[in-house]
């Protein structure tokens, strides 16, 4: 049977596999609904800085001993909150100020993660916070993660219209009473919280893939704003699901015969998943385009007696 | 009340009293008055930094001006206000943003409010009547990213006039459109001023493709505004005193050019 061929026995009967589905879940959904809006407003760039920084929080949370979740929220906080103070959302705006502090930050996180790794006299701290695994999410961290999914979720959809009139041109939104920098805040904060959640099930290196990768195929895919976001989300539940089947199932696979990381996967089946829409989606308006020649032509033909004249453009 | 059926047509609905503004140790609007009445047509015409935007700015309730008063409807303007349409200079919408013609409209109607819009017929068919009103059914699906320059304006528009203003608002919308959509859009404008008894205040570095429409226009240069009919402003003694410098204004046909220099002749 097909299933079994995909499905290691004992998938769904397990503890951490069931618990890393639903937080899975729960983090691939709000990082898609808030991907499509950082996207649409260009704030990529603010993702990784906000993702990268969460790297000292979650050190340092290891280090005094409390999940990294409670790091990488507070210091996505208050990244968030300095990065609207110094408005430095967008890669174009302070680049240079934003890079040594960007810089001094992860130096910061080095030093955290060395300590992190002689006090437990083990890798495993380094590993968690810079690549994440979701098997290992337990104890307060999984209602944690799954309270502010829900929360982030909630906000996404009360700011949805605001924030889409002040993604698309600040004048317009401003013209229309909408306070615009406490819009801006409010997402840098929900921008913060996600990265927090999607550094919980990839990691702080990865935290931007979750968030942008599903948001930009979704985007490919779809004329809506509102559709977008859950095609987003879907995408993300996809590839996050998959990635945990096939971590489970690589546990005998070569070298280590350990299993690969989820993260890994995760990533890998965003990528193609991207690449292969890409593909389809210029074949699609190459085809399209294609067809519209055809009619042009016809359409331009004055007459259609005078089909055997020469064209002017090889006169 | 204003409301009054048997008000006058003539009735102010936007006065600008002295009016003055600095900006970065610049002055840029210096004491500017004006009014418009209640459906009237007004071109507000000035060179590139002449203070267009900035006066747009003021009576959006965007920016506090350093003197001088605004009021709509014979009231003060509070911080921003709803009875404004507002279509605001180089609006560009990447290809790559989910947002058809249709939901941009939508969010002319209700994009302040908090939550998802429930869709509900009557909605739905302003939303449509809209559209057909500016002609723009056509590409009401369309992603507005892939809008051409005239198109968008068109759907701007319609989003500007979903809140049912009093006054319409429009920053340079001819810059950067062909000679026909640009005549397309004036006679667009025109006939929202005056079916919908909506007052329009378009700014534009040339008069010309106004003159058709234009009731009154507010020429601004120098930080100093002068306000009228064509005639009256567009002369050669008032636009040289507002620029404090000779200009001479030329009439070749139908259509007005304004040079620098004296008169000839």
């Amino acid at each position: 049977m097909l299933s079994s061929i995909l499905v290691e026995p004992g998938f769904f009967g397990s503890q951490p596999v069931r618990t890393a589905l639903v937080v899975g879940a729960v983090v691939a959904l709000v990082s898609g609904c808030v991907g499509v809006f950082t996207v649409i407003r260009g704030q990529s760039f603010a993702g990784e800085a906000l993702s990268d920084m969460g790297t000292l929080g979650g050190s340092g949370a290891y280090l005094v001993g409390v999940s990294p979740l409670w790091g990488y929220v507070g210091v996505g906080m208050v990244v968030a909150g300095t990065m609207e103070l110094f408005g430095v959302q967008r890669r174009r705006g302070r680049d240079v100020a934003t890079g040594i502090v960007l810089g001094a930050m992860l130096g910061l996180s080095a030093l955290f993660l060395y300590w992190d790794t002689v006090d437990h006299s083990t890798t495993g701290a380094t590993i968690t916070i810079l690549f994440g695994s979701l098997f290992t999410v337990s104890g307060v961290t999984v209602p944690a993660t799954i309270v502010l999914g829900i929360v982030g979720l909630g906000a996404v959809a009360l700011l949805y219209r605001p924030l889409l009139l002040t993604s698309l041109n600040t004048d317009l939104a401003a013209a229309r009473g909408i306070p615009v920098r406490r819009v801006g805040l409010a997402f840098l904060v929900l921008m913060g919280v996600s990265v927090s959640l999607s550094s919980v099930a990839v990691g702080t290196i990865l935290g931007t893939a979750l968030l942008i990768g599903p948001a930009a195929t979704a985007l490919r895919l779809t004329r809506r704003p509102g559709l977008a976001m859950l095609v987003a989300g879907g995408i993300g539940i996809a590839v996050t699901w998959l990635g945990i089947l096939l971590s489970y199932d690589s546990y005998y696979w070569p070298p280590a015969k350990k299993g690969w990381p989820v993260s890994f996967f995760v990533v890998a089946a965003i990528f193609l998943f991207y690449l292969a829409v890409d593909a389809w989606t210029w074949w699609r308006s190459r085809s399209i385009r294609a067809s519209r020649g055809d009619r042009a032509v016809r359409v331009h033909r004055p007459d259609p007696e005078a089909r055997d004249e020469v064209p002017c453009s090889r006169v | 009340m204003s409301s009054d059926p048997r008000a006058p047509i003539d009735e102010t609905l936007l006065s600008v009293d002295g009016v003055s503004v600095w900006l970065g140790g610049r002055q840029v609007l210096d004491e500017v008055s004006f009014c418009i009445r209640k459906g009237e047509f007004t071109g507000l015409i000035g060179s590139n930094g002449a203070g267009k935007t900035t006066l747009f700015r003021v009576i959006l309730g965007l920016l506090k001006p350093n003197g001088g008063t605004v009021h709509l409807d014979g009231q003060d303007l509070g911080r921003s206000s709803r009875s404004i349409g507002y279509v605001p200079q180089k609006v560009v919408v990447d290809p790559d943003v989910p947002l058809r013609s249709r939901d941009l409209v939508a969010l002319g109607l209700d994009g302040n409010r908090f939550g998802f819009a429930v869709p509900r017929r009557a909605r739905n068919e302003a939303i449509d009547a809209m559209l057909d009103a500016v002609d723009a059914t056509r590409f009401a699906n369309a992603r507005v990213g892939s809008l051409s320059g005239g198109e968008l304006q068109r759907v701007l528009i319609a989003h500007a006039l979903m809140s049912r203003p009093k006054l319409l608002l429009l920053d340079e919308p001819l810059a950067n459109l062909d000679i026909r959509s640009e005549q397309e859009v004036v006679t667009l404008l025109g006939k929202v001023a005056a079916e919908q008894q909506i007052a329009v205040l378009l700014s534009a570095h040339d008069m010309n493709p106004l003159l058709e429409v234009m009731d009154r226009v507010v020429y601004l240069a120098n930080g100093h505004a002068a306000t009228g009919s064509t005639e009256e402003v567009v002369r050669t003694e008032v636009l040289s005193e507002l620029y404090g410098h000779p200009v001479a204004v030329l009439h070749v046909h139908d259509r007005i050019v304004v040079v620098a220099g004296p008169a000839p002749g």
